[in-house]
């Protein structure tokens, strides 16, 4: 049972050559959230080593120590029925740890479903993103531009995504960002990133939609706020409006390239949300539509 | 031609082609080989009608062993295609439909029926019972797993398989966007065999709490019972919640209800919570026996009693319980908010906690042991350490915030494979090579055995480790490909080349099986791993009604203790023992069932009434029979013990 | 296994009796949790109706309070023959039992035509979201009792022919442990679908 040892050392050495020496994505965080995520999975990574490691440890004591070859022929091993001494141990130390992570647990869920800390008084950007088989469709109601397949995003600025889709649920990814969260037909979901370091990142669709999911990508350029007005005010002057017609061609399943449009599609495919279609669970400000959730109550 | 349309394949290829003409030949095969060899009458009289725990038990390990065949080249075909960059092996549409069918088929119609068949045949042995509570409806249980798992199994030659992942989420699973009678197949397939698995939970519930043998109290009682216990109790409460779920996903796909669609207020959500309300007990029911299987094994082996029995019971209780109050750690990042997640997380991490007391049991159970590294106990000391690695995952993805990167990602799909094989694969291997000598009177190759155990263990890790980094770079779950820039390649290709390893691993296995069925010798002792519990103070074969006396048990370990002491389990006179009769209606009815299920795939309504009507007679049937099984005489009981005990 | 154990009531007397009664409760176990699941969808969906009606707009209280009446009348009418079943009064158990189906019988007519009424005023089960479990709750528990009303067909005339044995004692038990919990979610549907939906 040594051997199991040199083998997860030639894993370990093997793998971390084989990512090519570059970090990785998400252990390799470019905003707060990310940020938060990162450093609890380093948290819980030593964490549950130190467990490995015991039990590792132990394991190959009893196995080296304990096997028959190195018994005598008529050695007859003990009756022991157990110890409420150790199986104490063995339960309060993984309680302890268990609580200790929960407190973790539950901090990181707060810091990742608010607005990252000292951002809280900026102005967030809005920015709804919507998914159809198999492309995302970038909102920008602000701005009134709308981006297909790609995102162009100020750093140091709360950003605030409102997720949802047209068709099966999906899950807007960037990992180097922050988590993921679902987009889905019958409700809006909120997720708050801010990206501290300029440059390109990845985005994708995370929950499986069918065929064209595994292209459901999307490219994501972060850059100075000046950088990023500048780009919107080019938009604005070069890219064509987005009509109905369009929108609706856009909708049909398929992957689109990177397209640019003025005027967004929030008139043509409204976010749902009131008590027919769905109701918001997000911590952030009321939807815009007209129904909402004190409405929903009041009809009792 | 309009009517046989529907049953054409609507993404067909050149391996959908050959598979259905081996499927084909095979069943001419079987068909012209029962003829040639006239053993349909054999077949009938013992297979097919058979009401004994040791022959359903044997029934349901070989449709697991073949299932484990058809799900593992599913998986090959998966890391065939995704080991290269945009490979073109297998399209989208065809690695989707592999990926759901290996998920479903190695969960539902390998992992459920092997526990069974372990379940099955030796639960009875050790509590000291002649067979289950309720024999008949254990035969009817078999038939609708059977008959489930073969109207799953011809979806991807008749049809077209279901391709919406296994868990068949909504809007996706639906009309519109999954438009081939697939998720049909998997909403009514998984329904039949579903039905079979909670008629199999009250009845091993109702055998182990009222037909236990004198002097077996329930603190007694060998461990691996206890596992069954608690697994059957999370069936009963679990698989209705299945049920229902099923049934509104096959009325919004065949009659246009509204439960999941995405207008007239369809909530898609809703199929999620109720999917996992169902699918977190069910992993559950999947580890517990195997955990039973562990202790029996590890104790046998170390020569040693089982450390801290009433901890391991208790623990496997409250894992039972907690099981329940986790499900919403599947879909972290579906927007219910903080609380929610942080309540769930609390839950989900908390049940490492009864499972990290077994661990620390099992360790001490081989302290001041005599450890023997047979087959079985190379496996169990294999899934120590890999299955911690897949524990502490769990209690890492637990963390929601964290989740939120790893979630869907081959992160996930590393944690949940290394749970479920050195969990629950590994003891299945390990519980069959242990009780194989039991079930069928010659034991396994220890050699081709021990071969088999280190290219599936080494293999398993070198398949399984590189998704941990591949999920933490980016790669998300159930992509068919992937371009050369992300990097994904190089951790996909040791994928690959481990899953070869894992083929060659499984096909040692099968290779040991004819091998050892040619060559072994049968005149084996009654008890050759000189074991510990009940099951082994039976004779080889086990005869029809199990122990001719009924054994008097008053220790954990009553078969060890009566070795060392030299006394004896079994007192008193031979008296005529009352057995039930065999009976062809639980397989007829499951024929009908089949036939229903088949027709309701493909909207074929009045073979559905008729079929329906038909199952319903044999229900009544049922109820105005009188049968009050047959004796078996004391002279009867005599002859067959002699003979057993002289061979 | 066919020890007779004179000490307890016909239905408990064999050991396989206590064995089917135990499964028996065992299944109850079960069906809890599948009307549990179905009610948890009903409050789920409840305010989901799409384009369609709403509870309040579509339920009549005087069908439903009928339907009441009966189930519950016909759970105590069983009571009364597992009673004179221990008394061993093969006639009464009979007549008990054909009333408790026929009041079965009346408590599904009124369901049916209550369903028929649903889908003439466009609440059918294709509506909405809320339409579909309401119907589908109410539907698989009229299926339970329907498929209840052949067993205890069935049971009567096992009665008739062979009289009342411990296995035949049992069977009656344990059906009418079925109608009692029928009835047990009955008062379950009747407060929490339909008096909750109408306030």
């Amino acid at each position: 049972m040594k051997k199991n040892w040199a083998k997860l050392t030639i894993f370990f050495s093997t793998i971390a050559m084989l990512t090519g020496c570059k970090p990785l994505m998400v252990l390799d965080p470019k905003g707060p959230q990310a940020q938060t995520q990162a450093k609890d999975i380093m948290l819980s990574i030593s964490i549950m080593s130190f467990i490995i490691l015991v039990v590792f440890v132990m394991l190959a004591y009893m196995l080296v120590k304990y096997r028959a070859s190195k018994q005598s022929k008529d050695y007859k091993p003990p009756y022991i029925k157990g110890s409420a001494v150790v199986e104490s141990i063995c339960v309060g130390i993984p309680v302890l740890i268990i609580a200790f992570l929960s407190i973790v647990s539950v901090q990181s869920n707060n810091k990742v479903e608010s607005i990252p800390k000292g951002y809280e008084h900026e102005k967030p950007l809005i920015i709804y993103a919507t998914s159809s088989d198999w492309k995302w469709h970038f909102s920008y109601p602000e701005e009134n531009i709308e981006t297909v397949n790609y995102l162009y995003i100020p750093t140091d600025r709360p950003l605030e995504f409102k997720l949802y889709s047209d068709g099966p649920i999906t899950s807007f990814w960037i990992p180097q960002l922050g988590g993921q969260k679902y987009a889905m037909s019958d409700m809006v979901t909120t997720l708050n990133l801010v990206a501290d370091v300029p440059g390109e990142y990845m985005g994708r669709n995370a929950n499986f939609s069918g065929k064209g999911f595994a292209e459901n990508t999307f490219d994501v350029k972060a850059m100075p706020e000046s950088n990023f007005e500048e780009w919107v005010k080019d938009v604005k002057k070069t890219a064509k409006p987005l009509t109905k017609d369009k929108f609706t061609e856009l909708l049909e399943p398929g992957h689109l390239g990177q397209l640019t449009f003025t005027g967004t599609h929030l008139k043509y495919l409204p976010p749902k949300t009131g008590e027919n279609g769905g109701h918001n669970h997000s911590s952030s400000d009321v939807p815009k539509n007209s129904n909402n959730e004190h409405a929903d109550h009041m009809n009792h | 031609m309009n009517f046989f349309d529907r049953f054409a394949i609507p993404h067909p290829n050149i391996a959908i082609y050959a598979s259905m003409v081996a499927i084909g030949m095979t069943v001419i095969a079987i068909i012209a080989g029962l003829t040639y060899f006239k053993k349909w009458g054999y077949l009938w009289r013992e297979w097919l009608t058979t009401v004994d725990h040791k022959r359903i038990g044997i029934m349901y390990l070989l449709s697991a062993l073949l299932m484990l065949f058809r799900g593992g080249v599913d998986a090959i075909m998966m890391r065939a295609q995704t080991a290269v960059p945009d490979n073109t092996l297998l399209d989208a549409q065809h690695y989707n439909e592999v990926f759901t069918t290996h998920g479903i088929v190695m969960i539902i119609f390998m992992a459920m029926p092997f526990i069974y068949a372990l379940m099955n045949f030796v639960v009875p042995l050790q509590i000291g019972a002649r067979d289950v509570a309720f024999p008949r409806l254990n035969a009817l249980s078999f038939w609708l797993f059977f008959m489930g798992a073969m109207l799953f199994n011809i979806s991807f030659v008749i049809g077209g398989s279901p391709d919406a992942g296994w868990t068949s989420y909504f809007p996706l699973a639906g009309n519109k966007l999954s438009e081939s009678v697939g998720t049909n197949y998997y909403m009514i397939a998984l329904q039949i065999a579903g039905l079979g698995t909670l008629l199999s939970g009250i009845n091993f519930i109702t055998t182990i709490l009222k037909m236990r043998a004198p002097g077996i109290t329930l603190m007694k009682m060998p461990i691996f019972t206890w596992s069954a216990l608690t697994a059957n109790a999370i069936v009963v409460f679990a698989f209705p919640v299945l049920t229902v779920a099923l049934l509104m996903g096959t009325m919004d796909r065949l009659f246009g209800t509204n439960f999941f669609t995405t207008t007239n207020g369809g909530m898609d959500m809703l199929w999620a919570n109720l999917f996992w309300v169902w699918g977190h007990p069910e992993v559950y029911i999947l580890i517990l026996p195997a955990f039973g299987v562990y202790s029996e094994i590890i104790s046998t082996f170390a020569r040693r009693n089982l450390y801290g029995y009433k901890s391991m019971v208790v623990s496997m209780v409250i894992i039972s319980f907690l099981s329940f109050l986790v499900w919403t750690h599947h879909f972290f990042t579906m927007g219910q908010g903080a609380l929610t997640n942080s309540i769930f997380s609390i839950t989900t991490m908390a049940i490492g906690i009864p499972t990290g007391i077994k661990i620390f049991n099992w360790l001490l159970t081989l302290w001041k042991g005599k450890i023997d590294f047979t087959v079985p106990m190379l496996y169990s000391v294999g899934f120590i350490p890999i299955f911690t690695i897949g524990g502490v995952t769990g209690v890492m993805l637990g963390m929601s915030a964290a989740d939120y990167q790893y979630h869907n990602t081959m992160f996930l799909v590393a944690h949940f494979h290394y749970t479920i094989i050195p969990g629950v694969v590994f003891a299945m291997i390990a519980g069959l090579t242990y009780w194989w000598p039991k079930m069928f009177g010659f034991m396994l190759n220890e050699r081709i055995g021990k071969w088999a155990f280190w290219f599936i263990a080494i293999s398993f890790n070198v398949t399984f480790f590189p998704m941990f980094f591949a999920g933490l770079n980016g790669q998300a779950r159930r992509m068919y490909t992937y371009s050369t820039s992300t990097g994904f390649g190089p951790l996909n290709l040791l994928s690959f080349i481990g899953a070869i390893g894992l083929a060659v691993g499984f096909g040692l296995l099968v290779y040991n099986i004819y091998y050892s069925f040619r060559y072994a010798s049968r005149n084996i002792s009654s008890d050759p791993w000189d074991a510990r519990s009940l099951e082994w103070a039976t004779h080889n074969p086990v005869p029809a009604y199990n122990f001719a006396i009924i054994p008097e048990a008053d220790s954990i370990e009553a078969f060890w203790d009566a070795k060392q002491k030299g006394s004896s389990l079994f007192k008193g006179e031979y008296k005529k023992i009352h057995m039930p009769n065999n009976s062809g209606v639980p397989f007829i009815m499951s024929c009908l069932i089949f036939t229903w299920g088949f027709s309701f795939v493909f909207s074929m309504w009045i073979p559905v009434v008729i079929t329906t009507l038909g199952v319903f007679v044999c229900m009544a049937h049922r109820s105005f029979e009188i049968d009050h099984g047959h004796y078996i005489s004391v002279e009867e009981i005599e002859e067959t013990e002699n003979e057993l005990r002289g061979a | 296994m066919m020890k007779i154990d004179n000490s307890l009531p016909l239905e408990y007397k064999t050991e396989q009796n206590q064995i089917n009664i135990l499964g028996f409760w065992i299944f109850l176990g079960a069906e809890i949790m599948l009307f549990g699941t179905l009610f948890a969808s009903y409050f789920t969906l409840v305010n989901r109706t799409g384009n369609g009606p709403t509870g309040a707009e579509i339920f009549e209280i005087t069908p439903v309070l009928i339907e009441t009446i009966v189930l519950l009348t016909s759970s105590f009418i069983i009571g009364l023959g597992i009673h004179a079943m221990r008394l061993g009064k093969k006639t009464a158990v009979m007549i008990f039992f054909a009333i408790t189906l026929l009041l079965g019988l009346v408590f599904l007519s009124f369901e049916i035509s209550e369903f028929v009424h649903y889908v003439h005023i466009g609440a059918g089960l294709q509506t909405s979201a809320f339409t579909a479990i309401l119907l589908t709750t109410l539907g698989i528990h009229g299926a339970h009792v329907t498929l209840g009303f052949f067993w205890g067909l069935f049971i009567i005339l096992q009665i008739k022919k062979r009289g009342l044995t411990p296995e035949i004692a049992n069977k009656s038990f344990i059906f009418s442990l079925y109608w009692h919990f029928l009835d047990v979610v009955w008062i379950f549907i009747f407060s929490f679908v339909y008096l909750k939906g109408m306030m």
